[in-house]
């Protein structure tokens, strides 16, 4: 065995060396013999029932593959979590890119022709399209109340807090709808054998996922489905569901037409039919002691999860155990509701209602210590959450997580009070005006609740004929290093080189089902599975005596292949169990909501030019909790880019919405942060030691992503003395609430230079 | 763009492609995007918005960079164009290249191509440039996944390697 750690050093990327020189294989990169492309007919109205449909002059139909929901062998949905999207809608619409028609065609430009010449006529039904239109029930679009789901955490008794409370503080907040932008499209190529069954390539997150909705749309039987994933060029979470829909698409074109279809979205359809983040409206009432303590609180969090129920239900979990922030509720009750309108589904993306829910509660503390007249930092600090204490669903904070040291060196990166005391008397005078802003947050790392104990991951680890280890899972990679990663766990467990470890593309046909590659679970708990599962392959070495206690690489390469000589193959499995003692009621919405927690506290500079009110970020500390760092580089790599999307989601990112239909669904008018539009993104970490995940890795992924957007606003309203609740937040909207309420602004700003 | 039809068939477009004499059959407002991925396999370039937004299927030709899903491969006529495959020549990375590898500048790596060369052509501009200037030169090449600090990371250490490189 070496001596040095593989885990906590930089290693090479995995496929880096692919991706750096162009090699990298991405679906759109593929071509099969005798390939049609294929593309998408869709509803164009918000909601009607189908009457007629139309295939215009000038066009060789003969020529087309033409799918629709009567070509369907199986189910008519992509089946989910629930089943109630269609594939193809055969009767009504629910949404105006609801897909109603498939066509294929070798030659992409007679296709894109023979799309537009399609009309799909329709009865018009009144349509829906905000939380509030929704929740009046005057057209019930889902169900009996466009209810897709309600929870209510409740911990306490609350109704006894309000009398002994010195203020009570209410705040609305809201956060617009959030495209995940990965630069490759989505995209998918089919084929179908009768022998064979479905095979598909593609660009997504969770091969089994698809898997499960092409057996249910074709009833094939699990063994002729089979789904690879190719490079895919960044998700988010928006290659979490999305893929089913492209994926059936195109086997149903594959099937009838006998041929390998190739559906590769163009950016305008992927931006406005895929799914995006949930648009949310947060209320909280909070009772407040004079000292400043939080005594309780009612939070009702609700999101706009579009047509169909898709991951609704589980975003708004998450948005809901996350609402309260990282801090200590002696009673709280929290209601969630997911509500239907007629826009395309909301779906997942990087923190999963987290970021929504947060955004409120971090917005909402600074508007209690303005009312209690204490500094954004003071009230965090009287309302931490301890170790021992316990969070709103009851869970009990094992974790010896101290956020005061964290705030502090947080405080001190930022260089926070000088900054304070510098910007209050600079912002008497000049254009601009400079602010800083603090947000301190969590997120629970792997599923939620029972989540994990259903999913019941697999891992295997085999050997391979040249001595060498490789590492099976559905675990895909996307940008965040999960080759690596896992990799380098294999390796650190079994006292390897990195070098000796591969893994295998994820292939339905060639790896088990390790769960879904979404909710920070992918080093905590696939990490710690590939652990084991390599410990087992080490013990069955030494059981038939071919490696002893200390060996070195070699030697058990020379091992692995004589193992292998003589019994044919080398592998060994690891399936999750859950930790003992572990307790969630799924009904009550009680418990150990995760496994474990990342914390973090942003902080955000900004500075806004009282010209134009645009609104730059000129400092950005993002401090953070998250178990050991496995690896260096990818984690900063984390962060920083989440952090970014963050900084996105607060400042720049507005879907404009008409009638259910993404109006600016081109690059050009819906903003992302440029190299030139972003501040330095300084991170840094703080290792506690933690049981839970691999070699003590907690989640990370989507952490970054709940801080910013509140770190930034708390920021603006330290510049300007005006509070805006609501984002993203555009020098327009600044402009109005600057001009809105002068009387306002002016006093509350002489409070602000304090 | 203009329609497609038979008459415009056949046209033939010559250029250099990695220092190799191309001759290829195309329509001349083919893109030269679809030209080089599928009439010539060099898949390096990647379309990420088709609306020279996002930078993705940047190449360098004649030394300028340039979105190839603007160009209309007829304007290629006789052109020198260098394409990520070519950046390097044989299995010795680029500085660049090597840079990204190192400082994680690469994470899905879909738009690792066009921003290579994107910060290529900032270096034979600017050898040594500055924060603000890799900044600016690279604010054409949109990135979703790292937030660019690693990027910036990347080609700065490129520079300084050449710098170092041509001192020695």
């Amino acid at each position: 065995m070496n001596g040095e750690r593989i885990v906590g050093s930089a290693v090479p990327r995995k496929e880096g060396r692919e991706k750096v020189t162009g090699q990298a294989r991405y679906v759109d990169d593929m071509v099969l013999p005798d390939m049609l492309y294929g593309a998408t007919v869709r509803s164009q109205i918000p909601r009607g029932r189908i009457e007629q449909i139309e295939f215009g002059p000038g066009i060789a139909w003969g020529e087309f593959v033409i799918v629709s929901a009567k070509d369907i062998p199986g189910k008519n949905c992509i089946a989910l979590i629930g089943d109630d999207q269609p594939c193809l809608a055969s009767e009504f619409v629910n949404h105006p890119e609801e897909p109603v028609l498939l066509l294929a065609h070798r030659d992409r430009y007679a296709l894109r022709k023979a799309v537009e010449a399609v009309s799909i006529e329709c009865e018009s039904f009144p349509a829906i399209f905000t939380i509030e239109e929704s929740e009046r029930c005057s057209e019930i679009v889902w169900g009996s109340d466009n209810v897709f789901k309600t929870y209510c955490i409740d911990k306490g008794d609350i109704d006894e807090v309000w009398s002994k409370a010195a203020y009570i503080v209410e705040g609305e907040y809201r956060t617009g709808a959030q495209e995940q932008l990965y630069i490759e499209n989505n995209g998918m190529i089919a084929s179908y054998d009768a022998a064979e069954g479905i095979t598909v390539w593609g660009s997504l997150q969770c091969p089994y996922y698809v898997h499960k909705a092409l057996m249910v749309l074709c009833s094939l039987p699990a063994e002729k489905v089979r789904v690879v994933q190719m490079e895919t060029g960044g998700a988010f979470g928006g290659k979490e569901e999305y893929p089913s829909m492209i994926a059936a698409h195109a086997a149903l074109l594959a099937i009838k037409s006998g041929k390998p279809v190739k559906m590769v979205y163009d950016r305008a359809e992927d931006m406005a039919a895929t799914t995006k983040r949930h648009p949310s409206r947060t209320r909280h009432r909070t009772a407040v002691s004079a000292e400043g303590k939080i005594l309780g609180g009612e939070i009702e969090f609700t999101i706009d999860g579009g047509a169909y129920a898709t991951l609704s239900s589980v975003v708004l979990s998450r948005g809901l155990i996350h609402a309260g922030g990282p801090y200590y509720w002696p009673s709280v009750r929290i209601h969630g509701k997911a509500v239907a309108t007629n826009a395309p589904p909301h779906g997942a993306f990087r923190g999963f209602g987290a970021p929504q829910s947060l955004f409120a509660m971090e917005r909402h503390m600074d508007r209690i210590a303005r009312v209690v007249g204490l500094l954004p930092i003071e009230i965090r600090r009287r309302n931490f959450l301890k170790p021992g204490e316990m969070t709103t669903t009851e869970q009990v904070i094992r974790e010896l997580i101290d956020l005061e040291k964290l705030l502090e060196r947080a405080l001190s990166l930022s260089d926070y009070h000088a900054k304070r005391e510098r910007f209050a008397s600079e912002n008497r005078t000049g254009t601009t005006r400079r602010g800083i802003g603090i947000a301190a947050f969590l997120h629970g790392a792997g599923f939620t609740g029972a989540g994990e104990r259903y999913l019941s991951s697999v891992v295997g680890v085999e050997g391979c004929s040249d001595g060498g280890i490789r590492v099976l899972v559905s675990s895909t990679e996307f940008g965040q290093g999960t080759k690596t990663v896992l990799c380098q766990i294999a390796a650190e467990a079994l006292g390897l080189r990195y070098e000796d470890i591969t893994i295998a593309q994820p292939d339905t046909m060639q790896v088990p089902n390790s769960g879904p590659t979404v909710a920070s679970r992918t080093v905590m708990v696939v990490g710690k599975l590939v652990e084991s599962a390599a410990r087992g392959i080490q013990q069955t070495l030494r059981a038939v005596g071919l490696i002893g206690d200390s060996y070195s690489a070699d030697e058990f390469r020379a091992a692995c292949r004589s193992y292998i000589g003589e019994h044919g193959q080398l592998r060994s499995w690891a399936q999750y169990e859950p930790p003992p003692g572990i307790f969630w009621d799924d009904q009550k919405y009680r418990g150990e909501a995760y496994a474990a927690y990342s914390w973090a506290v942003y902080i955000a500079e900004v500075s806004v030019d009282m010209t134009t009110y645009s609104v730059s970020v000129k400092d950005f500390v993002a401090l953070q909790e998250v178990g050991q760092v496995l690896h260096p580089v990818l984690a900063i790599g984390q962060i920083a880019g989440g952090a970014a999307q963050g900084i996105g989601f607060a400042l720049y990112e507005k879907v404009i919405w008409r009638k259910g239909r993404m109006q600016n669904n081109q690059m050009t008018n819906y903003i992302m942060p440029t190299s030139s539009d972003l501040p330095p993104i300084r991170v840094f970490f703080e290792e506690l030691g933690n049981v839970h995940g691999a070699f003590g890795a907690k989640g990370i992924g989507e952490l970054p992503m709940d801080g910013p957007a509140p770190a930034i606003l708390n920021a603006v309203e330290h510049a300007l003395g005006v509070p805006f609740d609501s984002i993203p937040l555009l020098p327009e909207d600044i402009f109005e609430g600057m001009t809105a309420r002068p009387s306002e602004s002016e006093s509350v700003l002489a409070g602000a230079a304090r | 763009m203009m329609p497609l039809s038979e008459n415009h068939a056949d046209s033939g477009v010559s250029f250099t492609v990695n220092g190799e004499h191309k001759r290829v059959r195309a329509f001349p407002m083919e893109r030269l995007l679809d030209v080089l991925r599928e009439r010539l396999g060099l898949t390096g370039a990647k379309e990420g918005c088709g609306e020279g937004e996002c930078g993705s299927c940047s190449v360098l030709m004649n030394g300028a960079l340039v979105n190839s899903c603007l160009v209309p491969v007829l304007q290629a006529e006789g052109a020198s164009i260098v394409t990520i495959e070519g950046l390097a020549p044989g299995a010795q990375l680029h500085a660049l290249q090597a840079a990204f590898l190192e400082c994680g500048g690469a994470q899905c790596g879909i738009c690792t191509p066009g921003m290579i060369l994107a910060a290529a052509h900032l270096l034979s501009k600017k050898p040594d440039p500055t924060l603000e200037e890799i900044r600016e030169g690279l604010s054409g090449n949109l990135c979703r996944c790292t937030g660019y600090v690693q990027i910036f990371e990347a080609v700065a250490r490129a520079a300084r390697r050449a710098e170092i490189a041509s001192s020695s």
